[in-house]
């Protein structure tokens, strides 16, 4: 009987670029500068890596297909290096790729690495593509990813009957919170605290989400390399050491997008995949066991829902926790530490190990105390990838041995 | 008994008064001063003589078992493809028979009524019956033309059969002439006409009257006798004198909806024809005539089964949902004739795959969704394995037809972000009633009006064009449904 990825592998070292419009950048300097930081913390040499896997989502963009960019980047040296991508999560993907053949006793040392270059579409906001496959235009609505997410906000105004102006005070300070922790991060893309007030008064994009609603869209990296508990005891003699303890994924089965029994305003997806995450780390009560959270706010609506959905707010409750300052980086359970997707940024590829790196350097104590969660020892991270009503979530918890 | 057996109508719901036309462009030819008055007809953005036809034809459907409808005729000169059936896209549009006659009728704006003859002889000859014949033109005239202020967007449709008939087919009579009035060549956008005089003098003033004598001789009946006279002629002047010539009583004179709609091209006639139906009564006779490269003169007489076919949208409702294009540019952007920044993302290539459109026809084009013969759930696309989880039946799909569905609002957005030629693009999840549901561009509204729980109706609307390939994709758009007094 399989029994998940609890304490079965640990990480050893984490590497993360600073996002943002990384124009004199190509996806290989993000992928080298990633790597070189990560390798040091590691303190391995490269040679000792004998498996790696790369996440790329719009390969069309930058990187191209197949995972050779990183192994040429890299110099791997004629190792297998596999590439991952499912939207949103694929940073994720990449890193439970590398933990799942760490535990399988395969190999020794892995490597993750996500990597996303947005900044060279010449236009705002992700590029189109092909994501629906080649014929999603001839029958899908001409829709963004603001537009689709925007429409969570509607839906749940008319499920738990919220005028839409104290949603939009509820995401507005979703949106403030995370310029504040962003604004204090050296390595974020958004490095300016915005007010409530200025939130609110943006531009619209997406009816209801205006300007300060919606993720950076930005270049970076970020990886990891893990190893068994085994071999990280003998690299780290008498330091803490970052373990695995559930890794699950979630895949929408089309009962959203074409079975009416969906209310539009929350992800079936991340409700499931948040329950196996619990259930594989031994979670019993997440509002009180989690200590902190990277979740996937895309645009701060996403945020808001995701709040329940990870079954941190009670359902419906997301409104009182946001304006209690529940979330905020004081709070029970903080938020978006570094910023999140908002702030720090959303290179889609690397975002998955982003996060990780976001708890990683809380749960050692590496961060400065300006920024620093409490007695941060049990860190979650979401990721949401495709529309509401069509998607693949992820949720990693990694904590303290 | 041969004659029509339905009628439906299409006016596009954004009307342009000619007086912003004029204050644009009047500087350059003051003289279309006299062409300023009233409002025209004008399809939107995503309008084109294939949708425009395609609404009508379903007015004109309304009630009507569609799976006995064995041909379908469409009459237009602004057709979207040279080559592909047209008739073809709106036979599958409405849901069709595959096993039917399709035709594009073109050339000469008096195309409309040879197509509506070509159906009602084929229905007499009982090589077919139950013929869709619709028609619709979206003519360009240049900025500053006469035409662009005279040239309106409308369609028409009629079911031509033998049961049930509301107009009975009496007889006709046509003539052919190479008299160029308007011409558009090979690669012509917009409109060409010749000396206005000499149109009016030589060509209404003479053909028509060829035209009309004819068929009265023929049938050996008087202009009195008809009840209404529906003939095109934009010329004020003109009109005048032909009515007093053949002696057509103010109350017999069908108007040509000049101040409302515009001369709209091949559809003209059958527009005014529609309208006379609207108002007609049992016994009344009816003559409608065409102009352009010749004339047809048609001869029908309304029976008493015309009542039980009130309930058609046709002209009269169409033209009572309207909505002001308050902006001149607006219309040239969207008939492609200024060209605008649609920004970079509106550059994303887009590559139609002719044989991946053949597999998905049936939902693309009909908007036929799947329907489980297991469980009964509605779902679309039509899936192989249902959605419904309870289920999961495997290959149990059978095919229903969601275009004539209402649906209502589950959730919406405007999208500023979305390149679209009328941002912001508005979108949303829309649930039908009895199930289904699937995520629509949202058309023919505003931000303003909308809220989740709305009634929502289908529309077939183009989708996208591909200015490099020069194709025009259709799909369904969700329309909100409006209370028309």
């Amino acid at each position: 009987m399989a029994k998940g990825i609890r304490d079965k592998v640990a990480i050893i070292g984490m590497g993360c670029t600073r996002f943002g419009e990384r124009w004199e950048s190509s996806a290989e300097d993000l992928m080298v500068e990633a790597f070189m930081e990560c390798i040091e913390d590691a303190g391995i040499e490269k040679k000792e890596i004998q498996a790696a896997y790369l996440g790329s989502h719009f390969d069309e963009v930058n990187v191209g297909k197949a995972a050779l960019p990183l192994a040429l980047a890299l110099k791997l040296p004629y190792i297998p290096v596999t590439r991952t991508e499912n939207f949103c999560a694929t940073a994720t993907e990449a890193f439970r790729a590398a933990a799942y053949s760490v535990a399988a006793g395969v190999y020794d040392i892995v490597l993750a690495l996500g990597v996303e270059k947005l900044k060279d579409t010449g236009y705002g906001g992700l590029p189109g593509g092909a994501a629906g496959g080649t014929n999603a235009f001839m029958i899908g609505a001409n829709m963004t990813a603001p537009g689709m997410f925007a429409q969570l906000a509607t839906a749940y105004g008319k499920r738990w009957d919220i005028p839409m102006d104290r949603i939009k005070d509820a995401i507005a300070h979703v949106s403030a919170k995370s310029h504040a922790n962003g604004a204090i991060n050296p390595k974020a893309h958004l490095r300016r605290a915005v007010t409530e007030e200025q939130i609110k008064a943006a531009p619209m994009i997406a009816y209801p989400l205006g300007l300060f609603d919606c993720c950076g869209v930005s270049d970076g990296a970020a990886c990891a390399i893990l190893t068994t508990p085994e071999i990280a005891k003998t690299l780290k003699k008498n330091q803490d050491i970052v373990m695995v303890k559930a890794l699950a994924i979630a895949d929408s089965s089309g009962e959203e997008a074409m079975y009416s029994n969906w209310d539009g305003c929350h992800f079936v997806t991340t409700r499931k995949a948040a329950s196996m995450a619990y259930e594989e780390a031994g979670i019993k009560n997440p509002r009180e066991e989690i200590s902190m959270m990277e979740v996937h706010d895309c645009f701060s609506i996403t945020e808001m829902v995701t709040y329940e959905d990870v079954h941190i707010s009670p359902k419906g409750g997301a409104y009182d926790d946001i304006m209690n300052g529940f979330y905020d980086l004081d709070g029970q359970v903080p938020c978006q530490v570094d910023g999140g997707l908002k702030c720090y940024g959303h290179p889609i590829g690397a975002s998955g190990l982003r996060m990780l790196y976001a708890m990683y350097e809380q749960i050692l104590d590496r961060v400065p105390e300006e920024r620093k969660v409490k007695n941060a020892r049990m860190g979650l991270t979401h990721n949401l990838g495709g529309s509401p009503w069509m998607n693949v979530a992820a949720v990693a918890i990694i904590g303290k041995d | 008994m041969v004659g029509i057996c339905s009628y439906g109508g299409y006016v596009p719901r954004f009307r342009l008064n000619r007086g912003l036309i004029y204050g644009a462009m009047g500087w350059m030819n003051p003289g279309n001063i006299a062409n300023a008055r009233g409002e025209k007809a004008v399809a939107n953005f995503d309008e084109d003589s294939i949708t425009m036809a395609v609404a009508a034809g379903i007015d004109a459907l309304k009630g009507f078992e569609r799976s006995k409808v064995e041909g379908v005729y469409f009459a237009s000169t602004t057709m979207p493809y040279k080559e592909r059936l047209n008739a073809g896209i709106i036979t599958a549009a409405l849901g069709l028979n595959d096993q039917i006659r399709a035709a594009d009728f073109s050339g000469g704006i008096k195309a409309g009524t040879t197509a509506l003859l070509a159906a009602l002889d084929g229905v007499e000859a009982k090589r077919l019956n139950n013929v869709v014949i619709t028609s619709s033109d979206c003519r360009l005239g240049k900025p500053a033309s006469p035409q662009e202020l005279i040239f309106g967007d409308a369609a028409a449709a009629f079911l031509v059969g033998d049961e049930d008939v509301i107009a009975e087919f009496k007889g006709s009579f046509s003539i052919t002439h190479d008299f160029v009035d308007h011409y558009r060549g090979e690669y012509a956008k917009f409109d060409r006409q010749w000396e206005d005089r000499w149109i009016r003098d030589l060509g209404f003033d003479q053909l028509v009257p060829e035209v009309v004598n004819g068929l009265l001789n023929k049938y050996k009946i008087k202009m009195k006798d008809f009840a209404k006279v529906a003939y095109p002629c934009q010329y004020p002047a003109a009109r005048q004198k032909l009515n007093k010539v053949f002696g057509i009583a103010p109350e017999a004179e069908q108007s040509n909806l000049q101040a409302e709609i515009g001369e709209a091209g091949t559809a003209q006639s059958l527009v005014m024809l529609v309208k006379a139906l609207e108002d007609a009564k049992a016994g009344d006779k009816v003559l409608v005539v065409s102009f352009g490269s010749g004339c047809d003169a048609l001869y029908f007489e309304v029976t008493k089964n015309i009542e039980k076919k009130r309930d058609r949208n046709g002209i009269a409702g169409s033209l009572a949902n309207k909505a002001e294009l308050d902006n001149y540019t607006k219309y040239l952007v969207w008939r492609n004739t200024l060209p605008a920044e649609l920004g970079l993302r509106g550059e994303e290539d887009l590559w139609t795959r002719w044989s991946s459109l053949w597999r998905s026809r049936k939902f693309v084009l009909g908007l036929w969704g799947g329907k489980c013969k297991e469980c009964g759930t509605p779902q679309l696309p039509p899936q192989q394995i249902c959605v419904n989880p309870e289920c999961g039946a495997y290959d149990a799909m059978e095919l229903i037809r969601f275009s004539d569905k209402i649906g209502h609002i589950a959730s919406y957005t405007g999208d500023m972000l979305a390149a679209s030629l009328n941002p912001p693009a508005i979108y949303g999840a829309i649930e039908f009633e009895g199930g289904g549901k699937f995520y629509f561009d949202f058309t023919d509204c505003d931000m303003d009006g909308l809220a989740t729980g709305m009634a929502m109706s289908m529309s077939f609307r183009r989708k996208y064009y591909d200015q490099k390939r020069d194709i025009s994709g259709y799909f369904w758009k969700a329309v909100p449904i409006k209370e028309v007094e």
